[in-house]
């Protein structure tokens, strides 16, 4: 087993490691739902340490990867007028649409600023009353929290000049959606640790049951991960499908309460897009009809935006875990981080660009 | 994007009837929300995510994030951005 020193408690991680070799006696293809983590599998080679006959594949939890191109393309519209001042965390600026990134509309003169909190957004809007500001409120259930807050703000102090480019995701219906298609090879979920943090995980209880998959929550150190894998296939192997949690110091089943409580007091259900997967029925947040005003989408006549994804890109094959990045032909050739065709490769948490990272532009014995 | 990073509490004020306060990450002083950790005291650790604390940790698990900690500014810094997801020209 190499790679193994560099594990914080190498002996520990080793006994995992040893204990799944120990019971793994069939084929299981399991899936990490979470970017961060499929970053970290690569970084530290637990997938080469693995049993040949455990296939992890990479899940969609990249928010920047499946953030539609449409609305990639409305920011760059909003962003691009003279009277707004856009804001977006650090990760989407670099993000191509269909022609430009936010970069490149900020170099030619727009007015984009980098945020650290969304509540840093509703100060500039606090400050700036003749400009619209627009925060681009991208995410899974983590950042919701920090949108929701930032609308209730807005709403409370009466700035009606801020609003949110809402694209909101959720986990579980995606996890869903994976599973009931008729090509899924997903035996078992590593869930997103952080995501449960705010939402718990009772959520997965039906999905487990119905689908007869097994679900560890799991956190995102190394230790955790070979933890959270080893979890699973105890259950692949005994054939038992529950929720088991293996990031309990910091995940508890109803999750933040106060945040939830904020999240369905701003937002709604509502069907969304996953760039490269479709549409998925209510598989995201939409703003309540009460916060219309501070719904960038309302605020502003973005008029029908058609969007043409390059023809070559395979990553949304690739975030349902039907295939691998070095499957696409494309992948280190045409694609590369500084050159990205597609949005696994422009994150860091994109499963693209954590294989060309990491240097794997071969088929492992699991693939073949 | 999801990244959260554990700092300790060393100031808790108000702020336009927000309930904030000012973390201590090994070094770094930040402020962050703590709407949704409104029991969190002074002395106490959190997990920020982004401008808002999440989850008050133990000392201890505090010190172990520290690690993967590392690891994430690394990735950033090869993103060109900070642990904050700021730009690092910007430091
Ligand atoms: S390598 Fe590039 S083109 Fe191929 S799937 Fe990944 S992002 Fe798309």
């Amino acid at each position: 087993m190499k790679y193994l020193d560099e594990y914080r408690n190498p002996d520990i991680v080793k006994k995992m490691f040893e204990e799944i070799h120990a019971i793994t006696t069939k084929p299981w293809v399991i899936m990490e739902i979470c970017g961060g983590q499929t970053h970290s599998i690569m970084k530290n080679g637990i997938d080469q340490l693995l049993p040949d006959k455990i296939e992890l594949v990479h899940g969609p939890g990249c928010p920047v990867c499946v953030t539609p191109l449409e609305q990639i393309d409305k920011a760059l519209d909003i962003a691009s007028r003279p009277d707004v001042i856009f804001t977006s965390f650090g990760d989407m600026l670099r993000v191509p649409g269909s022609s430009k990134d936010l970069f490149m509309v900020k170099s030619e003169g727009a007015d984009v600023r980098i945020v650290y909190s969304t509540l840093d957004a509703v100060k500039i809007a606090r400050e700036n009353p003749d400009k619209k500001v627009v925060f681009f409120a991208v995410g899974f259930e983590t950042t919701a929290p920090n949108n929701a807050m930032a609308v209730w703000q807005a709403h409370r102090e009466g700035l009606t000049n801020f609003s949110i480019l809402v694209s909101h995701v959720l986990v579980p219906p995606a996890m869903e959606a994976l599973l009931s298609s008729p090509q899924n090879r997903v035996q078992g979920y590593l869930a997103a640790g952080h995501v449960c943090t705010i939402m718990g995980w009772e959520e997965y209880i039906p999905i487990a049951a119905k689908y007869k998959v097994p679900i560890t929550v799991t956190g995102f150190e190394p230790m955790d991960i070979v933890e959270g894998i080893l979890l699973t296939v105890h259950q692949l192997e005994k054939g038992t499908h529950k929720v088991e949690n293996q990031y309990a110091r910091l995940v508890k089943k109803e999750g933040n309460l106060p945040a939830r409580d904020l999240i369905n007091k701003i937002f709604q259900v509502s069907d969304r897009k996953w760039r490269g997967i479709g549409e998925i029925p209510l598989s995201g947040f939409s703003l309540r009809p009460e916060f219309e005003n501070h719904d960038a989408d309302k605020v502003f006549d973005l008029g029908e935006i058609k969007v043409d994804e390059p023809p070559e890109c395979i990553s949304g094959i690739i975030l349902q875990g039907l295939k691998k990045p070095h499957e696409c032909p494309a992948f280190g050739k045409k694609c590369t981080p500084q050159n990205p065709l597609g949005a696994t490769m422009v994150s860091s948490e994109g499963a693209c660009a954590a294989y060309y990272a990491y240097h794997r532009f071969e088929k492992t014995k699991s693939e073949e | 994007m999801c990244l959260a990073i554990p700092g300790k509490l060393i100031e808790i004020y108000e702020e336009h009837s927000l309930k904030m306060g000012k973390l201590d990450y090994a070094g770094t002083i930040n402020s962050a929300c703590l709407e949704y950790v409104p029991e969190i005291k002074i002395g106490q650790y959190a997990v920020i995510h982004a401008g808002f604390a999440i989850n008050i940790i133990d000392e201890e698990e505090a010190r172990k994030t520290y690690e993967v900690w590392e690891e994430m500014i690394e990735a950033a810094e090869k993103e060109g951005l900070d642990i904050f997801g700021m730009p690092l020209e910007n430091e």
